[in-house]
């Protein structure tokens, strides 16, 4: 079996082209499988016993919650691989990925809100998950000041993805002590999340728009990331020599 | 090891010669925990029961204040590249001047806590609990600290970016912290939260020098 | 297919504001981080082009 050379794609150069082939095809299936999810969504899963039609925001809600989170991870690992390899392609994916993933961050905490108005009668409750989410946000917000602060690119890869790594290892530990400064503090429990007993077509949705925002992650990253090779790489003559510089040219 | 306790010295001597530092981290906990019962009113029941959370949040911001400037003196004057280039491991040394920063900033905090939680009419066992959590938390602090100061060291905008780097890190000494003061209150006893605070005390203690020489590295090369 | 009618499917009984304002955000924010990337990408592009034109101009033709 061949194997695969992914340290091929490490390289900007090449790295640029695969993300120029791959990220129109990935935005497309992102918006199917989201009109899709909110097809499953809106017009199939049922109403809720208890909360009506407004549950109807969890489509929303549970998957940019769950990206925020996998973001985070991706920013993570992508720090590791940048420090132990020293990989130029890891730092700028991680900061590639840090708006997207504070994005996330903020729609969920602004749907959670919306969400809890009607159904607590509070726009902000402190639960658990939200408040560990609020301050994934501010962890988000953390990296991409100190990155944007720093002016040499590869003390900014580094020491983001410093960030990344002491953050990732402390998101379990804050949670934790979140959950536990919750439960002594409040008795019951507010949840946000549904009951194991949820119906099949919920189920469904949630995974379609989750997939969907999966599928948009890696495009607009994708995406993303091929500006921050330009902006890198300025100086290499294959960036020269590409097609969007010089229009006059015939491959 | 001589370097460690010789780097230790150092610093504190320093210190001594210009204590405007630790005055400042003294003086804002102070002003804070005076300033609340003004704006909250006198009630003391109130003042008790609001009293391990503005103390430690006090504390927080304060032991923040001095972290700017643990290694801003020496990157000034060269002494940090001096540290890198030395013989000695850098975990060592910032094994020291992170110590060299709790003694500074972290104990007076410990010291005041009690004299300052009777005017918020705290019981002597939560004056108790109070400065043992403050003990076992604030070096956690300096730790955590630390690895926020090397990651910002000689950036412009380096406190605010340090405190939004570092305050969700503080997020569970915070907790644990001021709960144990508060755990006593109901009667269900600190042991639980100053356990934690201690396991958060060993994994901190073990891991943050470590990250810090990295993050210092990281901001010289 | 669950609603009445398309007013039913936009009043969302009675939640309207919570749904349509959570559905409505996300997709507008969404949107527009796609055409900010859009946006990045063009300017960096146009200064690139600046770049190589200012370059030529220096060198006069030869090797940059």
């Amino acid at each position: 079996m061949r194997r695969i050379a992914w340290t091929h794609y490490a390289a900007p150069q090449t790295f640029y082209g695969l993300a120029g082939v791959c990220w129109k095809p990935l935005a497309l299936l992102a918006l199917a499988l989201a009109l899709a999810g909110m097809w499953v969504g809106f017009m199939v899963a049922p109403a809720d016993a208890q909360q009506g039609e407004g549950y109807r925001i969890i489509f929303v809600h549970v998957p940019v919650s769950w990206m925020s989170m996998i973001i985070y991870l991706a920013m993570a690992f992508w720090g590791v691989v940048c420090l132990v390899f020293r990989a130029r392609m890891a730092g700028m994916l991680s900061q590639a990925l840090a708006p997207t993933g504070a994005l996330f961050a903020f729609l969920s905490l602004w749907t959670g809100a919306l969400w809890g108005k009607p159904m607590w009668g509070a726009w902000w409750v402190w639960d658990a998950r939200l408040t560990s989410e609020l301050i994934l946000f501010f962890l988000y917000i953390g990296f991409i000041a100190l990155t944007s602060a720093i002016q040499d690119p590869r003390r900014a890869d580094r020491a983001g993805a410093l960030v990344a790594i002491v953050g990732a290892v402390n998101v379990p530990i804050i949670y934790f002590s979140v959950k536990w400064w919750n439960t002594l503090h409040q008795g019951a429990s507010v949840s946000l999340t549904r009951s194991p007993s949820m119906a099949q077509t919920m189920l469904w949705g949630m995974l379609l728009m989750a997939l969907a925002c999966w599928v948009y992650t890696v495009a607009i990253v994708l995406y993303r990331t091929r500006s921050l090779i330009l902006q890198r790489e300025r100086h290499a003559d294959w960036v020269a020599q590409l097609p969007e510089l010089n229009p006059g040219l015939r491959p | 090891m001589s370097a460690l306790w010789s780097l230790l010295r150092r610093d504190l001597l320093l210190a001594l010669r210009r204590p405007s530092e630790v005055l400042t981290v003294v003086f804002f906990f102070v002003v804070v925990a005076a300033l609340f019962p003004l704006a909250v009113g006198p009630e003391r029941a109130t003042l008790r029961m609001l009293a391990p959370g503005v103390l430690w949040v006090g504390a927080l911001l304060a032991s923040l204040l001095a972290l700017n400037r643990l290694f801003e003196a020496d990157h000034h004057d060269g002494t940090l590249e001096q540290m890198l280039l030395s013989g000695t491991p850098l975990t060592l040394l910032v094994v020291a001047k992170i110590a060299a920063h709790w003694v500074l900033c972290g104990l007076p905090l410990v010291l005041l806590a009690p004299l300052l939680g009777v005017l918020f009419d705290l019981s002597g066992d939560a004056l108790g609990v109070l400065a043992l959590s403050l003990l076992i938390g604030t070096p956690v602090l300096s730790c955590i600290g630390a690895i926020g100061a090397a990651l910002t060291l000689g950036l412009r905008g380096g406190g605010v970016l340090l405190a939004l780097l570092v305050l969700p890190l503080f997020v569970p000494v915070l907790v644990f912290g001021a709960g144990a003061v508060e755990a006593l209150a109901a009667g269900l006893g600190s042991g639980a939260h100053l356990s934690i605070l201690m396991a958060l005390l060993l994994l901190s203690g073990l891991f943050s020098p470590w990250a810090c020489a990295q993050a210092l590295r990281i901001a010289l090369e | 297919m669950r609603w009445e009618s398309w007013s039913a499917f936009w009043h969302m009984g009675g939640y309207a504001v919570y749904v349509w304002g959570s559905v409505g955000v996300s997709f507008a924010l969404l949107g527009l981080e796609a055409w900010w990337a859009r946006r990045e990408r063009e300017r960096t592009l146009a200064w690139l082009r600046a770049e190589q034109a200012a370059h030529a101009h220096d060198s006069l033709g030869g090797q940059p």
